[in-house]
């Protein structure tokens, strides 16, 4: 009995690792979508986040074969600062954060955005709303007899 | 289920994705030159080489200090010779690099007296004269331009008229509308060349002139 349990629960973390997994890779190709084929250009808060994103999608399979609930612990880490770089790009674009603050390239100015979905939704925002969801599944991953 | 086969699965449910959302992506671009563009894509009194009667146009958005339209230079220029009578060539400017916005306007002063070609033909050729890492020296690529026959006087007027900043904040701001982010960025008959190449570029031509030929 108390082995099935320990499967299940095995079983949950890793669904959850997978689901991160997911995530990282579909932010990964879809950027990639934007800058490489829509030729949108990518300015320097974006590469940070990028950076911070790209190596899970590499380094999430290796948790999750087999699985190693330590990974909370290194994937955290990226998650946690593509999170900051995104929440810093948010307030950038939404303007609380004055323009000369931003380290950018001249000519892709990182608070003008190039998709607005219904006036709310652009790339930042994306960006903050994956980081998040990634933290947050990763956070129940570590704790999987809190489901 | 076996967690080997999801994933396996999974990634190659997300690569097909990926791939039918390029190549959906690249058939549409290239099917539809938005009209809207087309008014925008060229410019009356733009210098153009090659038969006024031509019936395709390539449109390249250029910058004089970059290297890569040095490079494609006389490529494009080998087009006009390739299909005799049916190709022209018209340059427009696209400023991106530091220091090149004065030298644009050299160029459209020189362009005013019908100097034009002689002038970027000298600027391309010496560009290693007058750039210092991807920075335009306008002094210098002056001083290459004093054998051509121009009124010196008049050069200068024109120089900082009003005239020739509105022609290139024109051409600026229709490279904005077009989306000119890199040079050179090509256009043959409005359709713009997606896949950056020379290959790519003579292929272009060659549809364009089994369309309208």
């Amino acid at each position: 009995m108390k082995d099935i349990v320990a499967t299940n629960t095995m079983h949950k973390g890793w669904l959850l690792l997978f689901l991160v997994w997911i995530l990282a890779t579909i932010g990964t190709l879809a950027s990639l979508f934007f800058s490489e084929i829509m030729k949108l250009p990518v300015c320097s808060l974006c590469w940070y986040q990028r950076i911070a994103m790209y190596p899970l999608v590499v380094i999430l399979p290796i948790a999750l074969f087999p699985f190693d609930a330590k990974v909370t612990r290194y994937a955290g880490v990226l998650v946690l600062v593509g999170w900051l770089i995104a929440l810093f790009h948010v307030l950038l674009v939404a303007g609380y954060i004055p323009k000369s603050a931003q380290p950018c390239i001249q000519g892709i100015p990182c608070s003008e955005t190039h998709i607005n979905i219904l006036g709310l939704i652009n790339m930042p925002i994306m960006s903050l709303f994956t980081f998040s969801l990634m933290g947050l599944l990763l956070f129940l991953v570590k704790k999987p007899e809190s489901l | 289920m076996n967690k080997k086969i999801l994933f396996i699965g999974t990634s190659l449910i997300i690569i097909v994705t990926f791939i039918a959302a390029v190549t959906i992506f690249q058939t549409n671009q290239t099917k539809n030159p938005s009209v809207d563009n087309l008014n925008k894509v060229e410019r009356a009194n733009a210098p153009t080489k090659g038969p006024f009667n031509a019936k395709v146009t390539i449109v390249e958005f250029f910058d004089p200090a970059c290297e890569t339209c040095s490079v494609f230079y006389p490529l494009v220029n080998d087009l006009i010779k390739k299909y005799p009578g049916k190709v022209k060539v018209m340059m427009r400017y696209a400023p991106l690099h530091q220091g090149s916005d004065q030298v644009v306007k050299i160029l459209e002063a020189a362009h005013l007296q019908g100097q034009f070609w002689p002038a970027v033909d000298i600027l391309f050729k010496e560009q290693p004269r007058w750039t210092r890492h991807h920075v335009a020296e306008p002094q210098s690529a002056l001083r290459l331009l004093t054998n051509l026959p121009l009124d010196r006087e008049l050069f200068m007027r024109d120089l900082n008229s009003d005239n020739i900043n509105n022609t290139i904040s024109q051409d600026v701001m229709d490279g904005k509308m077009l989306k000119v982010r890199a040079t050179p960025q090509f256009f043959v008959n409005g359709k713009p060349l997606i896949n950056f190449g020379y290959k790519q570029l003579t292929q272009l031509v060659e549809e364009a002139i089994d369309e309208v030929y």
